[in-house]
Protein backbone atom coordinates (compact mmCIF):
# COMPACT_ATOMS: atom_id res chain seq x y z
CA UNK A 1 0.00 0.00 0.00
CA UNK A 2 2.32 2.52 1.31
CA UNK A 3 4.87 1.32 -1.79
CA UNK A 4 1.89 2.49 -4.05
CA UNK A 5 0.82 5.71 -2.69
CA UNK A 6 4.58 6.54 -3.22
CA UNK A 7 4.69 5.55 -6.33
CA UNK A 8 1.74 7.35 -7.76
CA UNK A 9 3.10 10.74 -5.51
CA UNK A 10 6.11 10.17 -7.88
CA UNK A 11 3.99 9.71 -10.94
CA UNK A 12 2.37 12.56 -9.75
CA UNK A 13 5.03 15.07 -9.06
CA UNK A 14 6.75 14.00 -12.52
CA UNK A 15 3.33 14.95 -13.88
CA UNK A 16 3.15 17.99 -12.08
CA UNK A 17 6.67 19.15 -13.19
CA UNK A 18 6.26 18.29 -16.76
CA UNK A 19 3.61 20.06 -16.82
CA UNK A 20 4.96 23.12 -15.49
CA UNK A 21 8.04 22.84 -18.07
CA UNK A 22 5.49 22.55 -21.11
CA UNK A 23 4.00 25.03 -19.55
CA UNK A 24 7.42 27.54 -19.33
CA UNK A 25 8.09 26.41 -22.83
CA UNK A 26 4.92 27.79 -23.98
CA UNK A 27 4.89 30.95 -22.41
CA UNK A 28 8.69 31.08 -23.39
CA UNK A 29 7.58 30.57 -27.44
CA UNK A 30 4.33 32.29 -27.08
CA UNK A 31 5.97 35.68 -25.49
CA UNK A 32 8.37 35.56 -28.12
CA UNK A 33 7.37 37.38 -31.32
CA UNK A 34 8.87 37.93 -34.53
CA UNK A 35 11.05 40.28 -32.99
CA UNK A 36 12.03 37.99 -29.95
CA UNK A 37 13.69 34.84 -31.92
CA UNK A 38 16.51 33.06 -30.22
CA UNK A 39 19.72 33.18 -32.20
CA UNK A 40 21.27 30.35 -34.35
CA UNK A 41 23.81 29.04 -32.24
CA UNK A 42 27.31 28.80 -33.99
CA UNK A 43 30.73 27.88 -32.95
CA UNK A 44 33.98 29.58 -34.27
CA UNK A 45 37.12 27.45 -34.76
CA UNK A 46 40.81 28.54 -35.35
CA UNK A 47 40.06 32.19 -35.63
CA UNK A 48 42.43 35.05 -33.81
CA UNK A 49 42.33 38.75 -34.07
CA UNK A 50 40.91 41.08 -36.09
CA UNK A 51 39.08 37.73 -38.67
CA UNK A 52 37.52 36.40 -35.61
CA UNK A 53 36.04 40.15 -34.31
CA UNK A 54 35.01 40.69 -37.48
CA UNK A 55 32.76 37.03 -38.27
CA UNK A 56 31.71 37.88 -34.64
CA UNK A 57 30.49 41.16 -35.00
CA UNK A 58 28.92 40.39 -38.60
CA UNK A 59 27.61 37.30 -37.35
CA UNK A 60 26.03 38.41 -34.19
CA UNK A 61 24.51 41.78 -35.77
CA UNK A 62 22.83 38.81 -38.10
CA UNK A 63 21.12 36.46 -35.69
CA UNK A 64 23.68 34.41 -34.33
CA UNK A 65 25.00 33.25 -30.94
CA UNK A 66 28.55 31.81 -29.95
CA UNK A 67 28.62 28.32 -28.28
CA UNK A 68 30.71 25.21 -27.72
CA UNK A 69 31.34 22.94 -30.53
CA UNK A 70 28.99 20.38 -28.98
CA UNK A 71 26.02 22.87 -28.60
CA UNK A 72 26.23 24.20 -31.74
CA UNK A 73 24.18 23.90 -35.14
CA UNK A 74 26.46 24.83 -37.14
CA UNK A 75 30.62 24.91 -36.68
CA UNK A 76 32.55 27.59 -38.44
CA UNK A 77 36.19 26.05 -38.88
CA UNK A 78 39.30 28.19 -40.30
CA UNK A 79 42.27 30.50 -39.97
CA UNK A 80 42.34 33.77 -40.27
CA UNK A 81 46.33 33.92 -41.00
CA UNK A 82 47.35 34.69 -44.32
CA UNK A 83 44.41 34.43 -46.46
CA UNK A 84 41.13 34.14 -44.67
CA UNK A 85 40.36 30.44 -45.23
CA UNK A 86 37.23 28.66 -43.70
CA UNK A 87 34.57 25.91 -43.96
CA UNK A 88 30.81 25.50 -42.75
CA UNK A 89 29.18 22.58 -41.37
CA UNK A 90 25.82 22.08 -40.74
CA UNK A 91 26.22 19.43 -37.06
CA UNK A 92 22.85 18.67 -37.08
CA UNK A 93 23.04 17.38 -40.75
CA UNK A 94 26.23 15.95 -41.12
CA UNK A 95 26.89 18.20 -44.21
CA UNK A 96 29.86 20.97 -45.21
CA UNK A 97 27.92 23.54 -46.82
CA UNK A 98 30.69 25.86 -47.53
CA UNK A 99 34.79 25.72 -47.78
CA UNK A 100 36.84 28.35 -49.58
CA UNK A 101 39.71 30.58 -49.35
CA UNK A 102 39.79 34.48 -49.71
CA UNK A 103 42.29 36.05 -51.41
CA UNK A 104 43.07 39.82 -51.88
CA UNK A 105 41.72 43.37 -50.42
CA UNK A 106 42.10 42.91 -46.51
CA UNK A 107 41.91 40.16 -43.85
CA UNK A 108 38.74 42.67 -43.04
CA UNK A 109 37.58 42.72 -46.04
CA UNK A 110 38.32 39.10 -46.76
CA UNK A 111 36.14 37.91 -43.16
CA UNK A 112 33.41 40.32 -44.07
CA UNK A 113 33.24 38.24 -47.17
CA UNK A 114 33.19 34.67 -45.47
CA UNK A 115 30.65 36.10 -42.98
CA UNK A 116 28.26 36.80 -45.78
CA UNK A 117 28.93 33.67 -47.18
CA UNK A 118 28.43 31.28 -44.07
CA UNK A 119 25.02 34.40 -43.38
CA UNK A 120 23.78 33.75 -47.34
CA UNK A 121 24.38 30.27 -46.73
CA UNK A 122 22.24 29.95 -43.86
CA UNK A 123 19.64 32.65 -43.82
CA UNK A 124 19.62 33.23 -47.47
CA UNK A 125 20.36 36.73 -47.19
CA UNK A 126 21.70 39.47 -48.90
CA UNK A 127 25.20 40.22 -47.97
CA UNK A 128 25.87 43.31 -45.88
CA UNK A 129 29.99 43.05 -44.99
CA UNK A 130 30.92 45.37 -47.94
CA UNK A 131 28.41 47.54 -47.17
CA UNK A 132 29.08 51.67 -46.56
CA UNK A 133 27.34 54.30 -43.61
CA UNK A 134 27.18 57.27 -43.78
CA UNK A 135 26.50 59.68 -40.57
CA UNK A 136 27.37 63.20 -38.76
CA UNK A 137 30.00 63.50 -36.40
CA UNK A 138 29.35 67.08 -34.09
CA UNK A 139 31.47 68.65 -31.43
CA UNK A 140 30.17 69.89 -28.49
CA UNK A 141 30.25 73.56 -29.93
CA UNK A 142 27.54 72.10 -32.41
CA UNK A 143 29.49 72.13 -35.88
CA UNK A 144 30.91 68.77 -37.49
CA UNK A 145 31.22 66.85 -40.87
CA UNK A 146 29.72 64.13 -42.27
CA UNK A 147 31.34 60.45 -42.13
CA UNK A 148 31.65 57.49 -44.20
CA UNK A 149 32.67 54.30 -42.78
CA UNK A 150 32.48 50.36 -43.42
CA UNK A 151 29.00 49.42 -41.38
CA UNK A 152 30.70 48.55 -38.44
CA UNK A 153 32.26 51.44 -38.68
CA UNK A 154 35.80 51.05 -39.58
CA UNK A 155 37.72 53.41 -42.26
CA UNK A 156 35.39 55.87 -40.93
CA UNK A 157 36.86 58.85 -43.08
CA UNK A 158 35.63 62.59 -43.00
CA UNK A 159 34.28 63.63 -46.39
CA UNK A 160 33.41 67.04 -45.74
CA UNK A 161 36.14 69.58 -43.95
CA UNK A 162 33.70 72.88 -43.71
CA UNK A 163 33.61 72.98 -39.82
CA UNK A 164 29.87 73.83 -40.21
CA UNK A 165 26.80 72.45 -38.93
CA UNK A 166 25.50 69.15 -40.50
CA UNK A 167 22.70 67.03 -40.97
CA UNK A 168 21.16 63.98 -42.15
CA UNK A 169 23.45 62.39 -44.65
CA UNK A 170 21.22 60.32 -47.38
CA UNK A 171 22.49 57.75 -49.75
CA UNK A 172 21.76 57.90 -54.10
CA UNK A 173 20.87 54.14 -54.02
CA UNK A 174 24.06 52.07 -55.33
CA UNK A 175 26.21 54.79 -56.06
CA UNK A 176 29.04 56.24 -53.93
CA UNK A 177 27.36 59.33 -53.78
CA UNK A 178 25.34 61.34 -50.43
CA UNK A 179 23.32 64.18 -49.91
CA UNK A 180 23.28 66.01 -46.85
CA UNK A 181 22.38 69.07 -44.73
CA UNK A 182 25.68 71.58 -44.56
CA UNK A 183 24.92 75.15 -42.58
CA UNK A 184 28.24 76.05 -44.51
CA UNK A 185 26.61 79.27 -46.21
CA UNK A 186 25.38 79.80 -43.25
CA UNK A 187 21.79 78.53 -43.87
CA UNK A 188 20.69 75.42 -43.65
CA UNK A 189 21.21 74.13 -47.55
CA UNK A 190 20.76 70.72 -48.61
CA UNK A 191 23.94 69.30 -50.88
CA UNK A 192 24.56 66.85 -53.43
CA UNK A 193 28.29 64.81 -52.86
CA UNK A 194 29.94 62.47 -55.49
CA UNK A 195 32.34 60.78 -53.33
CA UNK A 196 34.38 59.18 -56.45
CA UNK A 197 34.22 62.55 -58.23
CA UNK A 198 34.33 64.64 -55.01
CA UNK A 199 32.36 67.13 -56.75
CA UNK A 200 29.28 68.76 -54.60
CA UNK A 201 26.67 71.33 -55.37
CA UNK A 202 23.58 72.91 -53.46
CA UNK A 203 20.32 71.01 -54.79
CA UNK A 204 18.18 73.02 -52.37
CA UNK A 205 19.21 76.36 -50.88
CA UNK A 206 16.20 78.58 -50.67
CA UNK A 207 15.27 80.88 -48.25
CA UNK A 208 14.34 79.00 -44.90
CA UNK A 209 15.63 75.29 -43.96
CA UNK A 210 16.40 73.09 -46.19
CA UNK A 211 16.60 69.51 -45.03
CA UNK A 212 16.36 65.84 -44.85
CA UNK A 213 16.68 64.42 -47.87
CA UNK A 214 15.75 61.46 -49.05
CA UNK A 215 16.55 59.36 -52.45
CA UNK A 216 13.84 57.79 -54.42
CA UNK A 217 14.88 53.91 -54.46
CA UNK A 218 15.47 54.64 -58.52
CA UNK A 219 17.62 57.61 -57.65
CA UNK A 220 15.69 60.11 -60.19
CA UNK A 221 13.53 61.50 -57.11
CA UNK A 222 14.44 63.47 -53.69
CA UNK A 223 12.30 63.93 -50.99
CA UNK A 224 13.08 66.65 -48.44
CA UNK A 225 11.73 69.18 -45.63
CA UNK A 226 11.97 72.82 -47.09
CA UNK A 227 10.03 76.41 -45.25
CA UNK A 228 9.85 78.33 -48.29
CA UNK A 229 6.15 78.42 -48.42
CA UNK A 230 5.96 79.20 -44.70
CA UNK A 231 6.20 75.99 -43.18
CA UNK A 232 8.25 72.95 -42.86
CA UNK A 233 6.95 70.61 -45.20
CA UNK A 234 7.44 67.45 -47.55
CA UNK A 235 8.71 69.02 -50.93
CA UNK A 236 9.81 66.39 -54.17
CA UNK A 237 12.56 67.41 -56.75
CA UNK A 238 14.37 65.74 -59.62
CA UNK A 239 18.18 64.45 -58.32
CA UNK A 240 19.70 67.48 -59.66
CA UNK A 241 17.44 69.82 -58.17
CA UNK A 242 14.60 70.79 -60.85
CA UNK A 243 10.79 69.71 -61.14
CA UNK A 244 10.46 71.12 -57.33
CA UNK A 245 6.85 70.36 -56.32
CA UNK A 246 5.43 71.01 -52.42
CA UNK A 247 3.63 67.77 -51.42
CA UNK A 248 2.31 68.31 -48.11
CA UNK A 249 0.77 71.66 -46.20
CA UNK A 250 0.82 71.01 -42.33
CA UNK A 251 1.86 73.11 -39.33
CA UNK A 252 5.64 71.29 -38.91
CA UNK A 253 6.86 67.87 -41.24
CA UNK A 254 10.25 66.75 -40.55
CA UNK A 255 12.07 63.16 -42.20
CA UNK A 256 10.38 62.13 -44.97
CA UNK A 257 11.08 58.34 -46.51
CA UNK A 258 11.00 56.42 -49.51
CA UNK A 259 8.76 53.09 -50.16
CA UNK A 260 10.83 50.67 -51.71
CA UNK A 261 8.33 50.45 -54.59
CA UNK A 262 8.84 54.95 -55.13
CA UNK A 263 5.13 55.00 -54.42
CA UNK A 264 4.84 56.97 -51.37
CA UNK A 265 6.77 58.77 -49.03
CA UNK A 266 6.53 58.00 -45.24
CA UNK A 267 7.40 61.17 -42.29
CA UNK A 268 6.69 62.43 -39.25
CA UNK A 269 3.82 65.26 -39.22
CA UNK A 270 2.17 67.36 -36.44
CA UNK A 271 -1.27 66.46 -36.09
CA UNK A 272 -3.15 68.99 -32.98
CA UNK A 273 0.21 69.22 -31.46
CA UNK A 274 1.12 65.60 -31.46
CA UNK A 275 3.66 63.93 -33.00
CA UNK A 276 2.25 61.61 -35.54
CA UNK A 277 3.62 59.20 -38.88
CA UNK A 278 1.91 59.35 -42.21
CA UNK A 279 2.35 58.95 -45.89
CA UNK A 280 1.81 60.65 -49.39
CA UNK A 281 1.75 59.56 -52.71
CA UNK A 282 5.38 60.60 -54.21
CA UNK A 283 3.07 62.21 -56.79
CA UNK A 284 1.03 64.44 -54.72
CA UNK A 285 -2.18 63.12 -53.35
CA UNK A 286 -4.01 63.01 -49.92
CA UNK A 287 -1.97 62.32 -46.70
CA UNK A 288 -2.87 59.23 -44.59
CA UNK A 289 -2.27 58.52 -40.75
CA UNK A 290 -0.34 55.84 -40.38
CA UNK A 291 -1.47 53.88 -37.20
CA UNK A 292 1.11 53.60 -34.75
CA UNK A 293 -1.20 52.53 -31.19
CA UNK A 294 0.76 52.02 -28.01
CA UNK A 295 3.72 53.63 -28.65
CA UNK A 296 4.07 58.12 -28.39
CA UNK A 297 5.80 60.62 -30.33
CA UNK A 298 7.30 58.56 -33.78
CA UNK A 299 9.88 60.49 -35.88
CA UNK A 300 12.12 59.69 -38.59
CA UNK A 301 10.88 56.87 -40.55
CA UNK A 302 12.52 54.37 -42.14
CA UNK A 303 10.81 52.22 -44.85
CA UNK A 304 12.65 48.81 -45.12
CA UNK A 305 13.81 47.88 -48.35
CA UNK A 306 11.68 44.33 -48.41
CA UNK A 307 8.95 46.64 -48.23
CA UNK A 308 7.56 45.13 -45.24
CA UNK A 309 8.51 47.30 -42.02
CA UNK A 310 8.78 50.61 -41.02
CA UNK A 311 11.24 51.91 -38.37
CA UNK A 312 11.43 54.88 -36.05
CA UNK A 313 11.65 56.65 -33.41
CA UNK A 314 9.49 56.96 -30.18
CA UNK A 315 10.07 59.09 -27.65
CA UNK A 316 8.30 58.10 -24.18
CA UNK A 317 10.95 59.64 -21.83
CA UNK A 318 13.86 58.36 -24.17
CA UNK A 319 14.17 57.70 -27.03
CA UNK A 320 13.68 54.01 -28.62
CA UNK A 321 13.69 52.15 -32.06
CA UNK A 322 10.50 50.69 -33.05
CA UNK A 323 9.51 48.66 -36.09
CA UNK A 324 5.87 47.97 -37.09
CA UNK A 325 4.12 46.45 -40.40
CA UNK A 326 4.21 48.92 -43.25
CA UNK A 327 0.88 47.07 -43.95
CA UNK A 328 -0.32 47.89 -40.93
CA UNK A 329 -0.81 44.31 -39.85
CA UNK A 330 1.37 44.31 -36.46
CA UNK A 331 1.35 46.84 -34.22
CA UNK A 332 4.65 48.93 -33.43
CA UNK A 333 7.56 47.48 -31.36
CA UNK A 334 10.05 48.70 -28.84
CA UNK A 335 13.33 47.21 -29.83
CA UNK A 336 15.88 49.01 -27.87
CA UNK A 337 16.77 52.27 -26.75
CA UNK A 338 17.95 54.46 -29.39
CA UNK A 339 17.42 57.17 -32.66
CA UNK A 340 17.67 57.51 -36.46
CA UNK A 341 16.93 53.92 -37.20
CA UNK A 342 18.07 53.08 -40.97
CA UNK A 343 17.99 49.70 -42.22
CA UNK A 344 20.58 47.75 -43.98
CA UNK A 345 20.06 46.48 -47.67
CA UNK A 346 18.90 42.97 -46.42
CA UNK A 347 15.98 44.04 -44.40
CA UNK A 348 17.30 42.58 -41.35
CA UNK A 349 19.37 45.14 -39.51
CA UNK A 350 18.66 48.72 -38.37
CA UNK A 351 22.21 51.38 -38.03
CA UNK A 352 20.82 53.76 -35.36
CA UNK A 353 22.44 56.15 -32.64
CA UNK A 354 22.55 55.95 -29.00
CA UNK A 355 23.48 57.26 -25.83
CA UNK A 356 24.00 60.62 -23.75
CA UNK A 357 22.74 63.47 -25.75
CA UNK A 358 26.24 64.66 -26.38
CA UNK A 359 28.54 61.74 -26.87
CA UNK A 360 26.00 59.54 -29.44
CA UNK A 361 27.57 56.14 -30.72
CA UNK A 362 26.05 54.21 -33.74
CA UNK A 363 25.39 50.33 -33.25
CA UNK A 364 24.11 47.67 -35.19
CA UNK A 365 20.77 45.53 -34.49
CA UNK A 366 19.39 42.50 -35.82
CA UNK A 367 15.52 43.42 -35.41
CA UNK A 368 14.25 39.84 -35.06
CA UNK A 369 16.77 38.83 -32.37
CA UNK A 370 17.16 42.06 -30.65
CA UNK A 371 20.95 41.21 -30.45
CA UNK A 372 22.85 44.86 -30.63
CA UNK A 373 26.65 45.93 -31.00
CA UNK A 374 28.00 49.03 -30.87
CA UNK A 375 30.11 50.67 -33.93
CA UNK A 376 33.51 51.54 -33.97
CA UNK A 377 33.59 55.62 -33.08
CA UNK A 378 34.69 58.50 -34.96
CA UNK A 379 35.47 61.02 -33.44
CA UNK A 380 32.74 63.64 -31.60
CA UNK A 381 29.20 62.87 -31.05
CA UNK A 382 27.71 60.30 -33.84
CA UNK A 383 24.86 59.98 -35.49
CA UNK A 384 22.03 60.47 -38.07
CA UNK A 385 23.72 57.29 -39.90
CA UNK A 386 22.48 55.82 -43.30
CA UNK A 387 23.28 52.45 -44.69
CA UNK A 388 23.77 52.62 -48.01
CA UNK A 389 22.01 50.18 -50.34
CA UNK B 1 31.96 -14.25 -62.05
CA UNK B 2 29.48 -11.81 -64.07
CA UNK B 3 27.50 -9.92 -60.91
CA UNK B 4 30.82 -9.61 -59.18
CA UNK B 5 32.55 -7.44 -62.29
CA UNK B 6 29.05 -5.22 -61.69
CA UNK B 7 29.00 -5.08 -57.90
CA UNK B 8 32.85 -4.67 -57.23
CA UNK B 9 32.95 -1.16 -59.32
CA UNK B 10 29.35 -0.19 -57.89
CA UNK B 11 30.97 -1.26 -54.37
CA UNK B 12 34.27 1.55 -55.26
CA UNK B 13 32.33 4.27 -56.74
CA UNK B 14 30.10 4.35 -53.28
CA UNK B 15 33.49 4.16 -51.42
CA UNK B 16 34.68 7.01 -52.69
CA UNK B 17 31.70 9.13 -52.42
CA UNK B 18 31.24 8.11 -48.81
CA UNK B 19 34.72 9.36 -48.55
CA UNK B 20 34.64 12.47 -50.44
CA UNK B 21 31.46 13.57 -48.23
CA UNK B 22 32.17 12.51 -44.69
CA UNK B 23 35.53 11.43 -43.76
CA UNK B 24 37.64 13.57 -46.03
CA UNK B 25 36.09 17.08 -45.33
CA UNK B 26 39.05 18.67 -43.83
CA UNK B 27 40.73 17.62 -47.12
CA UNK B 28 38.12 19.37 -49.28
CA UNK B 29 40.40 21.78 -50.74
CA UNK B 30 37.22 24.54 -51.27
CA UNK B 31 36.66 27.23 -53.65
CA UNK B 32 38.74 30.38 -53.92
CA UNK B 33 37.22 33.83 -53.78
CA UNK B 34 39.14 36.69 -55.24
CA UNK B 35 38.31 40.02 -53.78
CA UNK B 36 39.27 43.54 -55.34
CA UNK B 37 41.75 45.20 -53.90
CA UNK B 38 39.96 48.69 -53.96
CA UNK B 39 38.25 47.88 -50.61
CA UNK B 40 34.52 48.04 -49.95
CA UNK B 41 31.61 48.52 -52.03
CA UNK B 42 28.46 49.63 -51.73
CA UNK B 43 25.62 47.74 -53.06
CA UNK B 44 25.27 48.05 -56.51
CA UNK B 45 28.28 50.09 -57.52
CA UNK B 46 31.46 47.68 -57.94
CA UNK B 47 34.07 50.68 -58.29
CA UNK B 48 34.00 52.79 -55.46
CA UNK B 49 37.44 54.75 -54.91
CA UNK B 50 38.42 54.16 -51.76
CA UNK B 51 40.23 57.33 -50.79
CA UNK B 52 37.24 59.96 -50.92
CA UNK B 53 38.70 63.13 -51.99
CA UNK B 54 38.38 66.59 -50.01
CA UNK B 55 35.67 68.28 -50.29
CA UNK B 56 36.15 71.00 -53.00
CA UNK B 57 35.12 74.62 -52.28
CA UNK B 58 31.48 75.15 -52.35
CA UNK B 59 30.53 76.22 -55.71
CA UNK B 60 28.40 79.39 -56.30
CA UNK B 61 24.66 77.99 -55.93
CA UNK B 62 23.41 77.16 -58.99
CA UNK B 63 20.55 79.36 -60.07
CA UNK B 64 16.96 79.13 -58.62
CA UNK B 65 15.95 75.48 -60.35
CA UNK B 66 13.06 75.85 -62.31
CA UNK B 67 9.79 75.00 -60.15
CA UNK B 68 6.39 74.40 -61.54
CA UNK B 69 3.83 76.84 -60.41
CA UNK B 70 3.63 76.84 -56.61
CA UNK B 71 0.55 76.64 -55.20
CA UNK B 72 -0.04 79.40 -52.44
CA UNK B 73 0.09 77.48 -48.82
CA UNK B 74 -2.59 76.25 -47.22
CA UNK B 75 -2.90 78.63 -44.79
CA UNK B 76 -2.92 82.30 -45.25
CA UNK B 77 -1.24 83.18 -41.51
CA UNK B 78 2.30 81.52 -42.94
CA UNK B 79 3.67 83.63 -45.69
CA UNK B 80 6.08 82.50 -47.75
CA UNK B 81 10.03 83.12 -46.51
CA UNK B 82 11.94 86.21 -47.36
CA UNK B 83 15.35 86.22 -49.68
CA UNK B 84 17.73 87.73 -47.36
CA UNK B 85 20.90 87.28 -48.36
CA UNK B 86 23.17 87.18 -44.90
CA UNK B 87 26.53 87.95 -46.94
CA UNK B 88 24.83 91.47 -47.73
CA UNK B 89 24.05 92.51 -43.77
CA UNK B 90 26.13 93.32 -40.52
CA UNK B 91 24.88 90.90 -38.04
CA UNK B 92 23.84 92.46 -34.51
CA UNK B 93 23.18 89.94 -31.88
CA UNK B 94 23.10 92.79 -29.25
CA UNK B 95 20.17 95.17 -29.89
CA UNK B 96 17.74 92.69 -29.41
CA UNK B 97 18.80 90.28 -26.82
CA UNK B 98 16.92 91.38 -24.48
CA UNK B 99 14.01 90.22 -26.48
CA UNK B 100 14.54 86.40 -26.59
CA UNK B 101 11.06 84.94 -26.45
CA UNK B 102 10.79 81.08 -24.77
CA UNK B 103 8.32 78.88 -25.93
CA UNK B 104 6.69 75.98 -23.85
CA UNK B 105 8.06 72.00 -23.95
CA UNK B 106 7.24 70.79 -27.41
CA UNK B 107 5.65 73.97 -28.77
CA UNK B 108 5.85 76.10 -30.88
CA UNK B 109 3.01 79.04 -30.06
CA UNK B 110 3.73 82.06 -28.83
CA UNK B 111 3.13 82.82 -25.32
CA UNK B 112 0.77 85.96 -24.61
CA UNK B 113 3.34 86.59 -22.12
CA UNK B 114 6.02 87.29 -24.78
CA UNK B 115 4.24 89.62 -26.44
CA UNK B 116 5.88 92.39 -25.09
CA UNK B 117 8.98 91.28 -26.48
CA UNK B 118 7.07 90.62 -29.58
CA UNK B 119 6.10 94.64 -29.30
CA UNK B 120 9.72 95.48 -28.92
CA UNK B 121 11.22 94.02 -31.74
CA UNK B 122 8.45 95.24 -34.31
CA UNK B 123 9.18 98.68 -33.09
CA UNK B 124 13.01 98.27 -33.34
CA UNK B 125 12.80 97.44 -36.73
CA UNK B 126 11.74 101.00 -37.57
CA UNK B 127 13.79 102.12 -40.28
CA UNK B 128 12.69 100.33 -43.30
CA UNK B 129 16.46 99.25 -44.66
CA UNK B 130 16.59 97.29 -41.71
CA UNK B 131 16.03 93.62 -41.62
CA UNK B 132 15.41 90.48 -39.06
CA UNK B 133 17.11 87.57 -38.39
CA UNK B 134 14.97 84.91 -36.18
CA UNK B 135 16.57 82.32 -35.08
CA UNK B 136 14.79 79.23 -33.79
CA UNK B 137 16.33 76.78 -30.86
CA UNK B 138 15.01 73.57 -29.02
CA UNK B 139 16.15 71.80 -26.03
CA UNK B 140 17.81 68.69 -26.02
CA UNK B 141 14.35 66.60 -25.64
CA UNK B 142 13.94 65.52 -29.62
CA UNK B 143 15.67 64.07 -32.40
CA UNK B 144 17.47 66.05 -34.24
CA UNK B 145 15.63 66.29 -37.10
CA UNK B 146 12.51 66.51 -35.54
CA UNK B 147 14.06 69.35 -33.47
CA UNK B 148 14.64 71.30 -36.55
CA UNK B 149 11.43 71.68 -38.06
CA UNK B 150 10.05 73.00 -34.46
CA UNK B 151 13.00 75.56 -34.45
CA UNK B 152 12.02 76.33 -37.74
CA UNK B 153 8.30 76.50 -36.94
CA UNK B 154 9.31 78.39 -33.72
CA UNK B 155 11.19 80.93 -35.68
CA UNK B 156 8.29 81.06 -38.01
CA UNK B 157 5.38 81.31 -35.55
CA UNK B 158 7.53 84.64 -34.12
CA UNK B 159 7.72 85.81 -37.62
CA UNK B 160 3.67 85.41 -37.84
CA UNK B 161 3.58 87.16 -34.29
CA UNK B 162 5.75 90.27 -35.70
CA UNK B 163 3.42 89.70 -38.88
CA UNK B 164 0.04 90.44 -36.69
CA UNK B 165 1.97 93.48 -35.21
CA UNK B 166 2.46 95.05 -39.00
CA UNK B 167 6.01 93.90 -39.61
CA UNK B 168 6.30 92.96 -43.33
CA UNK B 169 7.31 89.55 -43.10
CA UNK B 170 8.99 90.08 -46.19
CA UNK B 171 12.02 91.54 -44.10
CA UNK B 172 12.50 88.47 -41.63
CA UNK B 173 14.74 85.42 -42.53
CA UNK B 174 14.37 82.89 -40.18
CA UNK B 175 16.63 80.15 -39.56
CA UNK B 176 16.52 77.03 -37.59
CA UNK B 177 19.59 75.42 -35.22
CA UNK B 178 17.26 72.38 -33.62
CA UNK B 179 19.32 71.28 -30.63
CA UNK B 180 22.74 72.38 -32.00
CA UNK B 181 22.94 75.43 -30.48
CA UNK B 182 22.13 75.20 -26.53
CA UNK B 183 22.50 78.64 -24.75
CA UNK B 184 23.00 76.33 -21.51
CA UNK B 185 24.31 73.07 -21.89
CA UNK B 186 22.97 71.42 -18.51
CA UNK B 187 20.34 68.53 -18.44
CA UNK B 188 17.63 70.05 -16.29
CA UNK B 189 13.99 71.67 -16.94
CA UNK B 190 16.39 75.08 -15.88
CA UNK B 191 18.64 74.68 -19.41
CA UNK B 192 16.23 73.20 -21.54
CA UNK B 193 13.74 76.21 -20.44
CA UNK B 194 16.46 78.41 -21.70
CA UNK B 195 17.08 76.21 -24.82
CA UNK B 196 13.78 76.57 -25.75
CA UNK B 197 13.76 79.71 -27.62
CA UNK B 198 13.68 82.22 -30.34
CA UNK B 199 17.00 84.99 -30.73
CA UNK B 200 16.30 88.54 -32.90
CA UNK B 201 19.44 89.52 -34.65
CA UNK B 202 18.79 92.63 -36.40
CA UNK B 203 20.56 93.14 -39.94
CA UNK B 204 22.06 96.39 -41.00
CA UNK B 205 22.57 96.72 -44.55
CA UNK B 206 26.44 96.61 -45.54
CA UNK B 207 27.33 99.57 -47.05
CA UNK B 208 28.50 99.40 -50.46
CA UNK B 209 32.05 100.00 -50.92
CA UNK B 210 33.19 102.96 -52.98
Amino acid sequence: MKKNTLYYLVIGFTMVATMATWADDIIVSGGGSIFGQKPIPVALEGFTGEAASVLMFDLYVQGFSFVSPGAAQYLIKGSGADNVTGSLTDNFAHKMLLSRTYNGASARRQAHAFADDIVGAIRNLKPIGGTKIAFKSQSPGGSGEIYVADFDGNDAKPVTTDGAIVAKPAWMPGRMALYYTSYARSNPDIFYHSLSSGQRRVIAGYSGLNTGAAVSPDGSKVAMILSKAGSPNVWVCNADGTDLRRLTKGVEDSSPCWSPNGEWICFAAKINFRRVLAKVPAGGGEVQRLPTSGVSNPTEPDWSPDGKWIAFTSQMGDFSICVMAADGSLSPVVLVPGQNPSWSPNSRTLVYNHGPNSRQSLAVLDVFTRQTKDCRRAPGSNSEPAWAR
Amino acid sequence: MKLNKIVLPLVLALSATLAATTGCTHKFAGKVTNLPNHGAVTTGETAANPNIPPAPPIEPPTPPPVSTPVTPPAMPEHPPTAEINLENYNLDRQTLAAYTVHFKFDSAVVEDSEQANIASVAQALGEANLKLLIEGHCDERGTEEYNRSLGERRALALREALGKVNLDPMRVKTISYGKDKPVDPGHDEAAWAKNRRGEFILLHPKVPAQ
